[in-house]
């Protein structure tokens, strides 16, 4: 746990230097962007998912795990020709303003960005989780002035259950259907690593299979000391060793062409959207798992009274419900609609 | 009430027959008595509840959440029982979820006052997934896609092959829930339940298409012909307990029909088609499905659609079982049934005489009145045999009537289709302009699937959801068996049961079929009864 903020009289509200801009979120005594919308001089990033980490910034400030998954996932040229690695907790001053990076438990390397100027604090979550995840390292409440925080599942009706209940669920299918392939249906960064984590914590330590789209953030998680086991290309040669297996591919492979290969497949999909029947059924799915990698309504609601902000700042997503319950704690809501985030996984 | 909410939920998304059998018969075989009968009613639609509806639920969600944020919910989620089940607030109870049978036997006696604490202490023990089952069966929209039928076979299977589904059918609609009694012969604990009185369904006769390599093998002294008319085939039950009507499918259909209900006095179990007869003329399928599907029906239905059945066959005439007589036999039974009781909205289905299957073939090809399919062959010496035996009884429909349509739209089909756009729409020109006349799912070929699925992917010019807009370049051959006026399509015409045929690559989209085509294939008129 961080240390308690200090309040500090006639200090300047975040809303002085942390400005919204067609850009994206920039802190004005820093120089920095945080999670800039389009390229820019410097780039403080949170998390490497494409909505995030965008191609082509001068420089770039992120934990080694983040600058290494940019690397692989837009090539060594387009993470940005300067990369700055911050370790937990580190300190740098960028400008007139400290910079510190916590964990935010959303995919392997995803960081809230602290930041403190003449006093006052505001902290950028990024997205964020608060359950445990066996491939992050897990959130950390900042005490600050602002809290920047997303909204994804910010409705009551999202409550995610268990994932290892999801995963239960998946293994007793594998168990009736023993002579189909669940192929499931999950996002390349993150939310796949994950499952496999938790598919090997429960138990299954038979091969999983892996869409092409996959392998290459498997192979930096394991390069980062993510260790997952043995994992093998779903390849069309294989159809019989597909048979009882779990193979786990991109959302838009797992009813299309591609999954032809697969032995009668059972098509599931791993998302906290998934917890909604008119979704899950939309996209042809047999069983939804709801597994998220983004707090849902009772994490969101914990984290306001964790950090103890008296402001909070909603970057995306359904911020109308998050800011009538925020008001009716006391704290003062402020939608930014920053448009260009929640547009690649969720 | 955990086990009953993870099934619901398997199978509200499992779209393949065979994974939803493996389901339900995995529920009855591990869940306790009463349990599991309870939820057999509950899939087959066997259960309701007058005292507990949505109001309920709307006043439970009103005390029970901040208006706003529900509002907000239900604004997103759309449907009423799943906001509150997955909104419901966390209570911090000790109690396990209430079991099936508790809750129904609650929801039928506990006085009406009392539903609203009654429920929301359920709601407080259980978890989303026996939050939205609970509400669902409270509000009677369970809707998981499982015919009574598909449960019968889960059952029969469970008994390793000792039980067949049609022998769940002759006894099902003499049984109540929660069914121990079935459940007990299944796994061979007991002798099969005997119905007694009650007016229980038999599985019907079934006949096979006639095909060209038949005819050889067919003495026609031996077989008797009749017309194929095109409504639903029903069952009349009447027995001292009670007279129902059934479709072939085993579903009580009698609160749908009271006028045929009402002018069965005399104790019998009758095979034959329910028509729209108006005058003795039978009106085509369309005006029928005016009728079908209700669980009421208003005094004015009943004048705009005068419904009648025409009796093919007689399974029981008062007591007496006579499905093991010839066809003949029975025949002469049915005829002197109906002389002797006159039953009104009842008449016999007509026995066409006939020398040779050529004059029978001239009579088929001639037969174009919109309420005829073609024609029925059943053998004179033929027993009444539950299913589709061989060699017995032949349905031989009329050719199908063609048209060359364009594809305009396609969609993914479900289960082992879903990755293939297998549900086509197409239609006909008028004026310059495509009008679409109807959606076809079948008659192609596995081969035909895969090149029509690469076309329609390489010439999608829009999509709408699922739905992809094609351009207009691709010809289908479309055979149907009837086309009929409808106020419901934009065309102003229903074809019935259309497939595709063919795929005319060989033929420009300019050349495709006028609509004005299609309206001079139209049959209103129908035959003299």
């Amino acid at each position: 746990m961080a240390a308690e903020k200090v309040h500090i009289e006639n200090m300047p509200h975040p809303e002085t230097w942390l400005k919204v801009t067609p850009s994206g979120l920039f802190c004005e005594p820093g120089g920095f962007y945080v999670d800039p919308l389009r390229a820019v001089e410097r780039a403080v990033v949170t998390h490497a998912h494409s909505d995030h980490a965008r191609p082509g910034h001068q420089a770039v400030l992120a934990t080694r795990e983040t600058l290494a998954i940019m690397r692989t996932r837009m090539g060594e040229d387009q993470a940005g020709l300067s990369q700055q690695a911050l370790a937990w907790g580190e300190r740098v001053r960028v400008g007139e303003v400290d910079v510190w990076l916590e964990p935010a438990g959303h995919v392997l390397g995803s960081a809230q960005v602290a930041m403190e100027w003449q006093g006052s604090r505001a902290v950028v979550s990024g997205d964020y989780k608060r359950v445990p995840d066996p491939t992050t390292p897990g959130f950390v409440p900042i005490p600050c002035d602002v809290f920047v925080t997303e909204a994804t599942f910010a409705l009551p009706v999202f409550r995610h259950p268990k994932p290892e209940a999801e995963i239960a669920r998946l293994l007793d299918s594998v168990d009736l259907f023993p002579e189909r392939t669940h192929v499931v249906g999950c996002y390349s960064l993150g939310k796949c690593q994950r499952l496999v984590a938790l598919l090997r914590a429960a138990g299954w330590d038979r091969p999983i299979y892996l869409h092409g789209a996959h392998v290459a953030i498997c192979d930096t998680y394991a390069m980062l000391g993510v260790q997952l086991g043995d994992l093998r290309p779903a390849t069309v040669a294989q159809k019989d060793a597909l048979v009882g297996a779990i193979v786990l591919a991109p959302p838009s492979a797992i009813a299309d062409r591609w999954a032809r290969r697969l032995a009668e497949p059972v098509v599931c999909a791993a998302s906290g959207w998934m917890r909604v029947r008119q979704r899950a059924k939309q996209g042809g799915v047999e069983l939804p798992l709801v597994i998220s990698d983004h707090a849902d309504w009772d994490e969101l609601l914990q984290t306001l009274e964790d950090v103890g902000a008296p402001e909070v700042w909603v970057t995306h997503g359904r911020e109308e419900a998050l800011i009538h319950a925020a008001g009716l704690r006391g704290i003062r809501g402020r939608a930014l609609r920053l448009v260009g985030y929640g547009e690649e996984e969720a | 009430m955990i086990a009953f909410a993870n099934l619901l939920e398997r199978l509200v998304f499992t779209p393949g027959r065979n994974a939803k059998i493996a389901l339900l018969r995995r529920y009855f075989a591990t869940q306790p008595d009463p349990d599991r009968g309870i939820g057999l009613a509950a899939v087959t639609g066997e259960l309701s509840f007058a005292a507990a509806k949505a109001g309920l639920i709307r006043d439970l969600a009103a005390a029970h959440t901040d208006p706003e944020l529900f509002a907000l919910s239900y604004d997103y989620v759309g449907d009423l029982a799943e906001t509150v089940a997955l909104m419901w607030p966390a209570a911090n109870v000790n109690a396990p979820p209430p079991r099936l049978f508790e809750v129904v036997s609650t929801l039928t006696t506990a006085p009406k006052a009392d539903l609203p604490r009654i429920v929301a202490a359920w709601l407080d023990a259980s978890d989303a997934s026996v939050r939205l089952a609970l509400l669902k069966l409270i509000t009677g929209g369970l809707r998981v896609g499982v015919s009574a039928r598909l449960a019968k076979v889960a059952l029969a299977e469970m008994s390793d092959g000792r039980v067949q589904p049609d022998d769940v059918e002759e006894v099902w609609h003499g049984l109540a829930p929660p069914y121990a009694e079935l459940f007990a012969w299944i796994e061979g604990r007991a002798d099969k339940p005997d119905p007694a009185e009650a007016p229980v369904f038999r599985p019907p006769m079934l006949a096979h298409p006639l095909e060209p390599g038949d005819f050889a093998s067919l003495d026609p002294t031996a077989l008797r012909a009749e017309w194929k008319w095109d409504g639903i085939r029903v069952q009349l039950v009447a027995t001292n307990a009670g007279v129902r009507l059934y479709s072939r499918g085993a579903e009580d259909i009698s609160a749908g029909f009271p006028e045929i209900v009402d002018a069965m006095h005399a104790r019998a179990v009758l095979d034959g088609e329910l028509l729209v007869i108006r005058d003795g003329i039978v009106a085509p399928f369309s005006e029928l499905q005016q009728r079908l599907n209700r669980k009421t029906v208003t005094p004015k239905m009943m004048r705009d659609y005068p419904v009648a059945v025409r009796l093919y066959d007689i399974l029981f005439d008062g007591t007496e079982d006579l499905r093991a007589l010839p066809f003949d036999a029975r025949r002469a039974r049915l005829e002197a049934w109906y002389a002797k009781n006159r039953p009104p909205r009842m008449d016999l289905s007509e026995l066409i005489p006939f020398a040779s299957l050529e004059y029978l073939a001239i009579l088929r090809d001639g037969a174009r009145a919109a309420s005829i399919e073609g024609l029925m062959l059943k053998r004179g010496d033929s027993p009444y045999v539950p299913g589709r035996p061989r060699g017995q009884w032949w349905k031989w429909k009329r050719d199908p009537l063609t048209i060359d349509a364009v594809l305009m739209y396609a969609q993914r089909g479900h289960g082992k289709r879903s990755s293939f756009y297998s549900d086509y729409t197409f239609g006909l020109w008028r004026e310059g302009e495509l009008v679409p006349v109807g959606k076809a799912y079948f008659g192609f070929t596995d081969e035909e699937l895969l090149f029509l699925d690469k076309w329609i992917r390489n010439h999608t010019t829009a999509r709408f959801g699922p739905v992809r807009e094609v351009e207009k370049a691709m010809v289908l051959e479309v055979a149907f068996d009837a086309a009929q006026l409808s106020s419901r399509h934009k065309s102003g015409v229903a074809l019935r049961f259309p497939r595709i045929a063919r795929i005319r690559t060989d033929k420009p989209a300019a050349d495709a079929d006028r609509l004005e085509v299609l309206m001079r294939l139209v049959e209103t008129a129908a035959v003299q009864a």
